[in-house]
């Protein structure tokens, strides 16, 4: 046959690899950095810049210091290395890095404090992730009476007795609710919970104290101090005003005339004032008000503050989650029959806080950052005892160390924070998008 | 609990503008610790060390004041202020003293209603120049840059200096002195100004000190001094004379060495006055007899607290000048044990 077919192909070609150029790291650079005139000569600028940040920084940060006793010897030991210009000087870590975590807390009360963290920890679990063990629910319910206990100490038994109050107030609730009907009900469960507080609980368990004196020993507010009193500040506020924002965020939209007025009132006079006046109000005008023989802990009432401060923006946060949701929902839980609770419990709430995370988690986190602000009336939170420990001769000049290590400490919780609430909102996702 | 208190008192809060307590030398024994107002944190004046344990010429004084009271210079609860808290903590009775470099002004004295036990340390804002300025006097510092902090006397004082000797400077606002020493050192300013102890300080940390100077004039008077509150006059006796108890120890060579001996008695009544083996001067005021043997064993004389803090046995080294006993031509004087 003359027009035979001289060559058939009777298999496939095996695959090649893609040329060298499109793939692996040089293809993706080639893609993404180095696509153009215009990206290239950005992409090298960046590269300079990171290179200049990095060649200034990672020698300033290997630096021999770390056994030193003050700056003056941090120089010689610079000096002694055989290394100049200006370096880190990491002693002041060394001897100052406890006492930025716990203050002026007592050494051999560490263990109080760090326990106390620990059962934040498995208190906040079964809330925050639901693979936790649900029998962490009963540490939940108890973490506010043990952790004050821990970080104060002193008798048990005035601990015991703010809880039993609580006890005293649900069991009232929950017998009276069939005689009584609801409101009537939870009236009386609040005020028996109040007369048990004012009238029985101190005589009641100062005499069980007398008794049975079992305690730990009572460290002062004043000792608290570092990134432990911005924790105890910080995690108070954050888990005291969420549910106190959200209260505050249904008592606005209520029907209720004296309700709202009271919760609009409230919400846009704090926010209206800047914290730093609040503060000032917390430690120097309530001094005024009360009567020199009365000592009201500073930081409780710092801590009163910033929990209040907090929760009207927590409030607005949950208002604007409230405000987006469509109204058949209201509808249908009406539909449905449910009383006014229940439809919050079931229906409203869980979308509205759904909707509402990034924004809680905003405020959470200026929150936390928010309690530096203590330092200005006097507190020594880690930037207020950054300055006292340049104040010791011996660390006189240092800057950098400290509000760098300061800043990594923040930034570990922020940080932590932010990225809680993407797995919150991924968890979440019900694909309405 | 603590809610029904703050409510409790909302009610009385009206009630409680004259209220005083009785005796605040009584509420200290009772209480068994001394609450004295510090600063936050002051080179050489007031710091807490590495294990919390607040140390400082101010500290000194409250150390001494405890140890007059309560026999213990450690039983003292260390309240750190700020300059904007300062002033209501002593008026709410949340300190019993303030020994916080705060200057004595009438005002302060008069309006505030503190009564200003003594001056213990004599102070006045200086300029600090380096030394390749090559400026020798203050008046020389025609158009210079100046750091400054916002907000405090420092500030009217150089307005006043300048304007009275005609010349002119540019300011650079600053907040704290950290940012000071930052601006400075990186050339920013020319002139930093603030009060001469705390320029030694700073001088003294410096990488080379001998690049800087201090100049020689000092442009206002600044008496840093420990207060209380009116009204209690024993107490303001207690305090005022555990302080010249170390002043007038130091006059009298009496030491915290040499404190143990001279309490069993000596040939110079005033020292057997001051030390308590002659006499009732204890007992005169609601303190034991040897009170002030106490307060020197415990912080050492006058000198001896000056040189461990801030004169010559510490790195800020400043000079006693002012501060020497009026004896040495200085301005430290303390009227007789007698």
């Amino acid at each position: 046959m003359s027009d035979k077919i001289s060559f058939v192909r009777t298999e496939m070609l095996e695959q090649k690899a893609p040329p060298a150029s499109t793939t692996g790291f040089v293809g993706w650079a080639r893609a993404n950095l180095f696509n153009g005139i215009g990206n290239s000569v950005l992409t090298l600028l960046s590269i300079y810049c990171v290179y200049y940040v990095l060649s200034g920084l990672i020698p300033w940060l290997v630096s021999p210091t770390w056994k030193a006793e003050s700056l003056t010897q941090c120089r010689e030991m610079i000096a002694a290395a055989g290394k100049h210009g200006h370096l880190a000087c990491w002693g002041v870590v060394r001897e100052r890095f406890i006492q930025l975590l716990f203050g002026f807390y007592p050494p051999e009360g560490y263990w109080r404090v760090i326990l106390a963290l620990v059962i934040v920890g498995a208190g906040l679990a079964p809330v925050l992730f639901d693979k936790a063990p649900r029998k962490l629910l009963i540490v939940t319910a108890l973490f506010p009476f043990i952790v004050p206990f821990l970080l104060w100490g002193g008798l048990i038994w005035p601990y015991v007795g703010v809880l039993l109050g609580f006890v005293v107030g649900y069991f009232v609730l929950k017998y009276a609710a069939d005689a009584l009907g609801d409101l009537l009900a939870l009236i009386a469960g609040v005020v028996s919970a109040f007369v048990w507080w004012i009238f029985l609980s101190g005589p009641i368990m100062g005499a069980i104290g007398s008794v049975l004196p079992i305690g730990l020993e009572f460290v002062e507010s004043r000792s608290f101090g570092g990134l432990m009193l911005a924790l105890t500040i910080g995690l108070t506020a954050i888990l005291g005003s969420l549910p106190l924002g959200i209260v505050l965020a249904l008592g606005r939209q209520s029907d209720l005339l004296i309700v709202k007025a009271l919760c609009v009132g409230f919400i846009e006079f704090i926010r209206g004032v800047p914290l730093i006046t609040l503060l000032f109000v917390a430690s120097t005008l309530l001094n005024i008000f009360l009567p020199p023989s009365m000592e009201f802990d500073i930081i409780v009432r710092v801590i009163i503050m910033v929990t209040l401060f907090s929760a009207a923006y927590m409030a607005e946060v949950v208002r604007g989650g409230l405000a987006a949701l469509p109204k058949g929902q209201y509808e249908a839980a009406d539909a449905l029959g449910l009383d006014y609770w229940k439809a919050q419990r079931l229906i409203i709430m869980p979308q509205a806080l759904k909707i509402s995370i990034p924004g809680i988690v905003s405020t959470f986190i200026g929150v936390f950052k928010d309690t530096t602000l203590v330092s200005v009336i006097g507190l020594l939170d880690p930037l207020g005892l950054s300055n006292a420990i340049r104040a010791d001769q011996a660390w006189n000049g240092i800057v950098w160390e400290l509000y760098g290590l300061i800043g990594v400490l923040f930034f570990v919780f922020c940080f932590s924070m932010s990225r809680y609430s993407m797995y919150l909102e991924r968890k979440l996702q019900t694909g309405h998008k | 609990m603590k809610k029904s208190v703050l409510f409790g008192a909302m009610t009385v809060a009206t009630l409680a503008g004259g209220v005083v307590s009785a005796g605040t030398l009584d509420d200290v024994k009772a209480r068994g610790k001394l609450n004295c107002g510090v600063n936050t944190g002051l080179a050489g004046f007031s710091a807490p060390d590495a294990n919390g344990v607040w140390v400082g010429f101010d500290v000194d004084v409250c150390r001494a004041v405890a140890a007059a009271t309560l026999g213990d210079p450690m039983a003292v609860e260390f309240v750190p202020l700020s300059t904007k808290t300062r002033f209501t903590a002593l008026a709410a009775g949340e300190v019993d003293m303030l020994s916080r470099v705060t200057t004595w002004t009438f005002s302060r004295d008069v309006d505030l209603k503190f009564e200003f036990v003594g001056v213990n340390y004599y102070d006045g804002q200086g300029f600090l120049v380096p030394t390749a300025l090559g400026v020798t006097s203050a008046k020389e510092l025609d158009g210079a840059t100046v750091c400054i902090q916002t907000g405090t006397t420092t500030e009217l004082n150089l307005a006043d200096y300048f304007r009275t000797n005609g010349i002119t400077y540019e300011p650079v606002p600053i907040e704290t002195n950290a940012e000071a020493q930052a601006l400075y050192l990186s050339g920013s300013c020319d002139v930093y100004t603030t009060d001469a102890s705390a320029l030694a300080a700073q001088r003294a940390t410096f990488e080379t000190p001998g690049d800087h100077v201090v100049l020689p004039e000092i442009v206002s008077k600044e008496p840093l001094g420990p207060l209380v509150r009116h009204g209690d006059h024993q107490w303001g006796d207690v305090v005022r004379w555990s302080y010249n108890a170390m002043v007038a120890a130091e006059e009298l060579g009496v030491t915290s060495e040499n404190v143990a001996d001279l309490a069993t008695g000596t040939d110079n009544p005033e020292v057997n006055r001051l030390l308590g083996s002659e006499g009732s001067l204890g007992e005169m005021l609601g303190l034991e007899a040897d009170w002030a043997a106490k307060v020197i064993a415990s912080v050492g004389n006058y000198g001896e607290a000056f040189d461990r803090n801030i004169g010559a046995g510490s790195e800020i080294g400043i000079a006693r000048g002012l501060n020497a006993l009026w004896t040495d031509g200085g301005l430290q004087y303390s009227p007789p044990f007698r």
